[in-house]
């Protein structure tokens, strides 16, 4: 590489690390900048989403509402109405948890004035287009800076990589983002906003809260993918994984849906297999589905045999990695998104007897609430008890765990928290990939020199170079495909591969290959 | 056998296989490892990935600090000055002495220095221990160093370079030979490492030794001075001219060293109830082409895993096994199994196939025209351990291996194989019976051609 162009490379990279940075910047700022005004047609459309015997208290409860407020203010004021309604009312007999939050979004959204709901397509240029745009002319120099490979250089130095400031300070916005959208998105409708212009394209409406998180999540797996695929450009392998779990997610789980609701279809994300998809048996979505006339019918069926054929049949020829780290939603951000925090999971054996423990007793809570679900579904015995199992599911796993830690974590604790320690689905293809699988990472021979980049940057936790350095295959139900341990040895030691299952358990340690002489464990 | 006192000097791969080893065969011995290093075993072959920031040395350690206490393997902080073999005991720098029923020397290497003017001066280093590492973080600290010089082109420079290239600090890396390694790596394999090297922005400089080092006014390095009188401005002059065993504190000892600790072939020294293992052992009859003393990690955990057996009462004869190596110079990995010398020897044939974009590249040697396989060596492509020696130990004809060679390949899945070219090269050599390729990568293929053989 010619020393010549690299300070103008230099240059390059540096004006876009600060383009992203005043696009992240507004992106912050942004939901400050209107106002919140609750009139005749606010009240209408978020009255809707409350019982009618609490709406007129309710609308009474709101003092001033055609007063200006800020976001804070107007949310705060908000929640005061609903705590003075039900502070009047016994308790069950007031507006319940879900109303409410529904209501705030409704009442927020019809009730926001300002300049980011006049020209939605302005803020999203200067936000995340602005974003975008800087994090890829930052990513891009480096086709030309320096020749392919692992450049893993100065990453425990880095403050972001390495659990410094700037990498708290990012895990605590990750975290709090995910507090605003599930429990708080009242306070986000100018982030939401930003969403619009692309809503508009797609579907011919404005964004709701679910669009606007499912659009930002493709536009991470998008940039970051083509980092990922600029930073691993010399291995076929992850180019065509990243090209597969990037195509999964801008196309199953986002495009087809919404095309699929533009179209006023049944919608669902094809690719999304139960337990993971918890919701899937849930009786608003059969009934949505049986009601969709053959299409639904379709689509009802192919999540059963998804997820009781499909994904495991194929993990039992390919190992859990096909669905966890080539087609997955969670594991497409994990892998892009979260990939310059891999080297933050725990490798310690207490680590992974913590998430034996864990990964388990989540996948037989999924199992028992969708059982209770189900039993209820068909036989209405249930009254409403099964309800509360839902309900605590879908806050504990479904919101806390997979969102909130599973994505607020990457970078504290490494970037697979929920595929490793959560995940009812990754918990049941690890069984099939542990017992009935042609899937295994083969070990060279005596080539180890136990160096550990493969345990560092293993974003399961797994100590590969335990197995590696007794010449042993590594076969973990944890284990996601992804491959790096493979790219990181110096020594070309590690192969994922499929093939007969004969020998796969090798307890034969090959450090004496050639000898003659069998060692013993 | 009763529990003996079983002392390790040495807690690098040599010395703790010999430990793990013995415990594994079901030893009730006490054993403990001395090492003036380190706390804990750390993966030598990785401390440049401490200083490149890839890992933490916490990283590089192969086993949890627990595991020490579990498999009640004894740990010891000390340096051993002296040995007295006639009272079975060790003296360490603390002054006290520790007694031994059995003894293991596995002390490693100490790096080489030839005796230049000024290579004790302070910017003055080389690259082989914990202690080393940190000194060269001293030595290249907040900006200091502006040039660095490399001198010694074997594997340790290229780390060296690398490692210091991480840092933003350019390196002029001399190289006394010809070309890179040129006397153990056939030329194009040399000049593949040395573009490569070049590619990296190293300034490398064949044909060039170092006269003496030259001090500033501060007494730390100033400059280098070659043989042909370049000064080359420097603030950091890395010693990477090899290493030998570390043995100097057995002198008068009554253990018997060369150049390094002198073993059989069970890896006993002349003293009964003492071992060497690794770095420091100097093996008195070598097998034929291989040398007395090899430096190397699979060497030292492949000798301490005999030594192990031979304390576990299970005689053990050291077998070094068909010779493999691997290492990766910047992004351009490398690996041989067999012999594949600079130049193929008497009535031996060389084939080799380079990629056009210069970066990868395969060869086989073997006895011609159709003779026993020798070695393959290969870069930027991974070949299978297991497949190689199996087929090096068989001694299988180079026209059977080129028809199976597909199965030979270990690169990651959905990489191009190449190996239909090399075959072409044969084919070329060799036209009056072309030789087909028959097999692919992968285990499928594997089992097929153990199936059919």
């Amino acid at each position: 590489m010619s020393h010549g162009s690299s300070s103008a490379l230099r240059t390059l990279q540096l004006a876009g690390l600060g383009l992203f940075l005043l696009g992240f910047g507004l992106f912050l700022i942004v939901p400050f900048f209107d106002y919140y005004v609750a009139d005749d047609a606010a009240w209408s459309v978020a009255l809707e989403k409350i019982k009618p015997e609490h709406r007129d208290a309710l609308r009474g409860a709101f003092s001033n509402p055609t007063d200006p407020r800020s976001v804070v203010a107007f949310g705060l004021a908000a929640n005061r109405a609903v705590a003075a309604v039900n502070a009047g009312l016994p308790a069950g007999a007031g507006i319940a948890g879900y109303e409410t939050k529904e209501f705030r979004l409704a009442l927020a959204t019809a009730a926001e004035r300002g300049p980011v709901v006049r020209s939605p397509g302005l803020w999203a240029a200067l936000t995340w287009g602005l974003a975008c745009f800087g994090a890829l002319l930052f990513f891009l120099p480096r086709l030309r800076q320096e020749p392919p490979g692992i450049k893993n250089h100065r990453i425990f130095f880095d403050p972001v990589k390495s659990r410094g400031a700037i990498g708290i300070a990012l895990g605590a916005f990750l975290i709090g983002f995910y507090i605003l959208l599930y429990f708080r998105p009242e306070f986000i409708t100018g982030w939401i906003r930003l969403a619009d212009p692309v809503a508009q394209l797609l579907k011919g409406k404005t964004a709701d809260r679910w669009f606007f998180y499912g659009f930002l999540y493709c536009l991470a797996v998008l940039v970051m993918g083509i980092r990922f695929a600029i930073n691993y450009r010399h291995s076929r392998y992850q180019l065509v994984r990243t090209a597969s779990v990037t195509f999964f997610q801008l196309g199953f789980a986002f495009l087809i849906p919404n095309v699929l609701e533009a179209l006023n279809k049944p919608s669902m994300d094809l690719k999304n297999a139960w337990p993971l998809n918890y919701t899937f048996f849930y009786d608003w979505n059969l009934n949505g589905l049986k009601s969709g006339g053959t299409f639904g019918w379709v689509l009802l069926w192919w999540g059963v045999a998804l997820s009781f054929l499909v994904v495991p049949a194929f993990a039992a020829f390919f190992g859990k990695r096909w669905y966890c780290s080539w087609v997955c939603g969670c594991g497409g951000l994990a892998e892009t998104l979260g990939d310059p925090f891999r080297q933050q999971s725990d490798k310690s054996k207490r680590a992974w007897k913590i998430e034996r423990w864990v990964i388990h007793s989540v996948l037989v809570f999924a199992v028992v609430m969708t059982g209770l679900t189900l039993w209820n579904y068909h036989t209405g015995g249930f009254g409403n008890s099964y309800w509360k199992w839902q309900e605590w599911y879908g806050f504990a796993i479904g919101s806390i765990f997979a969102g909130v830690v599973g994505t607020g974590f990457y970078p504290l604790m490494g970037n697979r928290m929920w595929c490793r320690f959560g995940c009812p689905l990754a918990a049941i293809l690890g069984m099939v990939q542990k017992y009935k699988s042609r899937f295994r990472i083969t070990t060279n021979g005596g080539q180890c020199i136990s160096c550990g980049n493969c345990s560092t940057y293993c974003e399961m936790g797994i100590d590969v170079r335990w197995y590696a350095q007794r010449g042993q295959n590594i076969i973990r139900s944890s284990c996601v495909g992804c491959g790096i341990c493979s790219q990181v040895c110096p020594r070309g030691v590690l192969r994922l591969e499929n093939g007969p299952t004969a020998g796969r358990y090798n307890e034969v340690s090959l450090v004496q290959i050639g000898s003659g002489r069998i060692d013993v464990r | 056998m009763s529990a003996r006192k079983i002392l390790i000097i040495g807690n690098g791969v040599a010395g703790v296989t010999a430990a793990r080893t013995l415990r594994r065969l079901g030893s009730k011995d006490e054993i403990t490892l001395i090492s003036a290093e380190t706390d804990h075993f750390f993966s030598r072959t990785a401390l440049m990935y401490i200083y490149m920031g890839h890992m933490r040395y916490e990283n590089t350690k192969p086993y949890e600090d627990g595991f020490w206490d579990e498999h009640r393997i004894g740990r010891l902080r000390a340096r051993v000055t002296r040995v007295d073999t006639g009272a079975k005991q060790l003296h360490l720098d603390s002054g006290a002495t520790m007694p031994y029923d059995a003894l293991v020397v596995a002390s490693g290497s100490k790096s080489n220095k030839f005796g230049w003017p000024g290579q004790d001066l302070p910017g003055v280093q080389a690259l082989y221990s914990y202690q080393d590492l940190e000194l060269l973080e001293a030595n290249t600290a907040s900006g200091r160093v502006r040039r660095a010089v490399v001198v010694g082109g074997g594997l340790i420079g290229v780390e060296l370079t690398e490692m210091l290239l991480t840092r933003g600090i350019p390196v002029t890396f001399l190289v006394r030979e010809p070309g890179w390694m040129s006397f153990a790596y056939p030329p194009e394999e040399s000049a593949m490492i040395a573009r490569h090297l070049r590619e990296h922005g190293v300034d490398l400089r064949f044909g060039t030794e170092m006269e003496r080092i030259e001090a500033g006014p501060d007494g730390r390095a100033r400059a280098v001075v070659t043989k042909s009188g370049e000064e080359i401005p420097c603030e950091l002059v890395g010693l990477t001219v090899g290493v030998g065993p570390n043995v100097d504190f057995l002198k008068d000892s009554g253990i018997e060293t060369n150049r390094g600790v002198l073993v059989d072939e069970h890896l006993r020294t002349n003293l009964p109830d003492v071992y060497a293992a690794g770095d420091c052992a100097e093996v008195r009859q070598a097998r034929p082409g291989r040398r007395p003393v090899e430096p190397l990690w699979y060497v030292g955990r492949r000798m301490g895993e005999t030594v192990g057996y031979n304390l576990a009462g299970k005689p053990t004869v050291y077998e070094p096994g068909t010779w493999f190596n691997s290492a990766k110079f910047f992004d351009l990995e490398w690996q041989v199994y067999g012999q594949v010398p600079a130049q193929p020897g008497e009535g031996e044939e060389s084939i080799y196939w380079e990629h056009p974009a210069g970066k990868l590249g395969l060869r086989l040697n073997y006895r011609g025209p159709d003779g026993p396989v020798l070695g393959f060596q290969v870069m930027g492509i991974r070949y299978r351990h297991e497949v190689c020696q199996e087929w090096l130990e068989a001694g299988r004809p180079i026209r059977w291996v080129l028809e199976n060679l597909g199965v030979a390949n270990f690169d990651p899945e959905f990489y191009r194989q190449y190996e239909h070219e090399l075959v072409a090269v044969y084919n070329r050599r060799h036209p009056e019976s072309p030789v087909t390729l028959k097999r692919k990568r992968g285990l499928a293929g594997l089992s097929a051609l153990r199936r059919a053989s």
